[in-house]
């Protein structure tokens, strides 16, 4: 079985995946990663179920060291991934053998990523789920973020993951929005408690994220938003992912992964989710700026997310299935067959692995 | 069985991003708008039609989630719609919870300040605490705190000044006119004025949580003897806590 060795285990380097559903109605919150579409991508590049676990980094990447053989790619914002020092980066499939050591060079554009490895991260799924939530202490790697001397279990991988190393992501195929775009916010929920001028003080001006930002939320600080009458406290319901939650201060906060299951603050509405994952990839003092958007345009990113992943499905099956010349001059034995399914005739080369 | 109230309101269905929809019953703390939320709940989670992530019901809404590329926003509504939740009958409605507490001592140190500011005695603090079933309205805040409604209001104390670091799981407070249990060991302000055996949240089992939004729950004064041999018998994994179902009630 492989392993990864900690070393290094880096700024904050947590198993996540897509999310604890099915415990908010307990009261757990969904955790998850951060960067969701990327999570989703790097996984497909690498014929992992859609869900599997990955590591997320944030920013200083950790030093891990492989014991056993794998793949993995690097799914979000360029952190100088590297084996033996050697620079992979985002996006592209590296083989790894036993003994090699994954490290990062350091941010070069964005905040975090998912370091997938094909098999996924294998650790005990809690309430359905491998995602770390640290406040709680609950799933993911006992809970909590890596630590030096940590050893990590990768689970099985797909048939074929041997052909994958050098497959890298077709740009036009990562759904991320350029980082200069304004955030799309579909209004709605309590939008009706905030004055016409604090809604176009929202739209109209920029903000910028605070320090004291993290997985459960980022803080904005710029024009108030200013409340109606009855002020900026609700009868706490239902915090969604991405939820624009404004306090009676008048400076948004974005609700994100590990944000609490309900809560008690003014709602103006919802991110998109590709704006969400640009807002995830930009650093405290980053400026940014919102447009108004609608729940059909959400709706259109999250089919283009979907595209995108089945069109990486796709080209990896083609990818792996391509004539490896190299493998055959090494000696691999080679049988070419022609099968007819359903009426139609296809062309099979079949390669031993070596 | 209980029959609910006729819910007179048409709910407001809000946008909430393109994969929830909130289904708004009311704007204030209202025991009809969380009988419609538990009982549309209970609907949306037992249709086959729609398929849902999850649902979240809270004092006077449920946010139901879906996954936009799957199901149609106008398929999740049109099913909310369809819900007898506003004149129906609900099984969850009416299930009652017993929680045994040991009150006093080690285990509710701030029981003598509730018993002070209601000018009583701290035996009488356990009969009013225990003499009638609380509502849940919802789970929120922490995983398993249930929001507790319906407390007698004479023993409703201000929060502690000083907020404790570290409160045992299990303890149950009281923090004005709301009375809850602290799921799992955290910080927190609340008069605590007894603690519980039961284990309120269980990560590893198949229902994280024993209490759930929309239960009766009825605290039933223990001795520490009795809390004793509770706790072993949670700690083993044989205590079955005393539930009844609406229909037996």
């Amino acid at each position: 079985m492989t392993e990864l060795k900690v070393g290094r285990a880096g700024m904050l380097t947590s198993v996540q995946d897509l999310g604890r559903w099915g415990f908010q109605s307990s009261g757990v919150p969904v955790a998850g990663a951060m960067d969701l579409p990327a999570l989703r991508l790097g996984n497909a590049m690498l014929g992992n179920p859609e869900g599997a676990a990955a590591l997320e980094v944030t920013l200083l990447g950790p030093e891990l060291e492989v014991c056993g053989a794998g793949a993995a790619v690097f799914a979000g914002a360029d952190l100088g991934f590297s084996v033996n020092g050697r620079a992979v980066g985002s996006w592209r499939v590296v083989e790894l053998k036993n003994g090699d050591v994954i490290s990062f060079s350091g941010p070069k554009n964005g905040c975090r990523g998912n370091l997938c490895f094909a098999g996924g991260v294998d650790v005990p799924p809690v309430m359905n789920s491998r995602s770390t939530y640290m406040r709680a202490k609950i799933g993911g790697f006992e809970g909590r973020a890596l630590k030096n001397g940590d050893v990590v279990k990768i689970g099985g991988p797909s048939p074929l993951w041997k052909k994958l190393d050098g497959f890298a992501l077709p740009p036009e195929l990562n759904p991320a929005l350029p980082p200069d775009a304004p955030l799309s916010l579909m209004t709605g929920l309590q939008e009706d408690m905030f004055t016409e001028e604090g809604k176009a003080a929202l739209f109209s001006s920029e903000y910028t994220i605070t320090t004291d930002s993290d997985r459960m939320g980022c803080r904005l600080d710029g024009q108030k938003i200013e409340h109606g009458g009855k002020g900026g406290d609700i009868v706490s319901d239902a915090v969604p992912l991405g939820a624009v939650q404004v306090p009676s201060h008048g400076m948004p906060i974005v609700m994100l992964a590990d944000r609490q299951t309900t809560g008690g603050y003014t709602k103006i509405g919802v991110l998109t989710p590709l704006s969400i994952e640009a807002l995830v990839q930009k650093m405290p003092g980053a400026a940014v700026r919102f447009r108004e958007a609608s729940i059909d345009e959400g709706t259109a990113e999250q089919m283009k997310i979907a595209a995108a992943v089945r069109r990486v499905n796709e080209l990896r099956c083609s990818y792996v299935s391509r004539p490896r010349a190299a493998l055959t001059q090494a000696g691999a034995t080679v049988s070419r067959l022609r099968l007819t399914v359903c009426g139609k005739q296809y062309d099979v080369t079949c390669e031993e692995m070596p | 069985m209980t029959a609910l109230a006729i819910y007179i309101d048409e709910p407001k269905f809000l946008a909430a991003g393109e994969s929830c929809v909130v289904v708004e019953f009311a704007d204030e703390i209202s025991r009809e708008a969380n009988d419609a939320v538990t009982a549309l709940a209970k609907h949306m989670r037992l249709q086959k039609r729609v398929p849902l992530m999850e649902c979240l019901p809270t004092y006077r809404s449920l946010a139901i989630y879906f996954d936009p590329t799957k199901t149609a926003r106008e398929a999740v509504i049109q099913e909310a719609r369809s819900a007898p939740a506003f004149s129906a009958d609900c099984g969850t409605y009416g299930t009652e919870i017993e929680i045994p507490v040991c009150y006093g001592g080690e285990y509710g140190p701030d029981i003598a300040n509730v018993a002070e500011h209601a000018g009583i005695a701290e035996e009488e603090v356990v009969l009013r605490h225990s003499a009638k079933p609380c509502h849940c309205y919802m789970i929120g805040f922490l995983p398993g705190f249930a929001y507790l409604g319906g407390m007698d209001e004479s023993i409703a104390t201000p929060r502690l000044a000083n907020p404790r670091t570290v409160i045992k799981g299990g303890s149950v407070g009281i923090a004005g006119k709301q009375t809850g249990i602290y799921p799992i060991d955290s910080p927190g302000g609340w008069q605590l004025i007894g603690r519980t055996p039961l284990r309120l949240f269980t990560p590893e089992a198949a229902r994280p949580t024993l209490i759930e939004a929309g239960y009766e729950v009825r605290f039933v004064s223990v001795s520490e003897d009795e809390y004793k041999k509770i706790e072993a018998e949670v700690a083993a994994g044989v205590y079955r806590p005393v539930i009844k179902e609406a229909d037996t009630l």
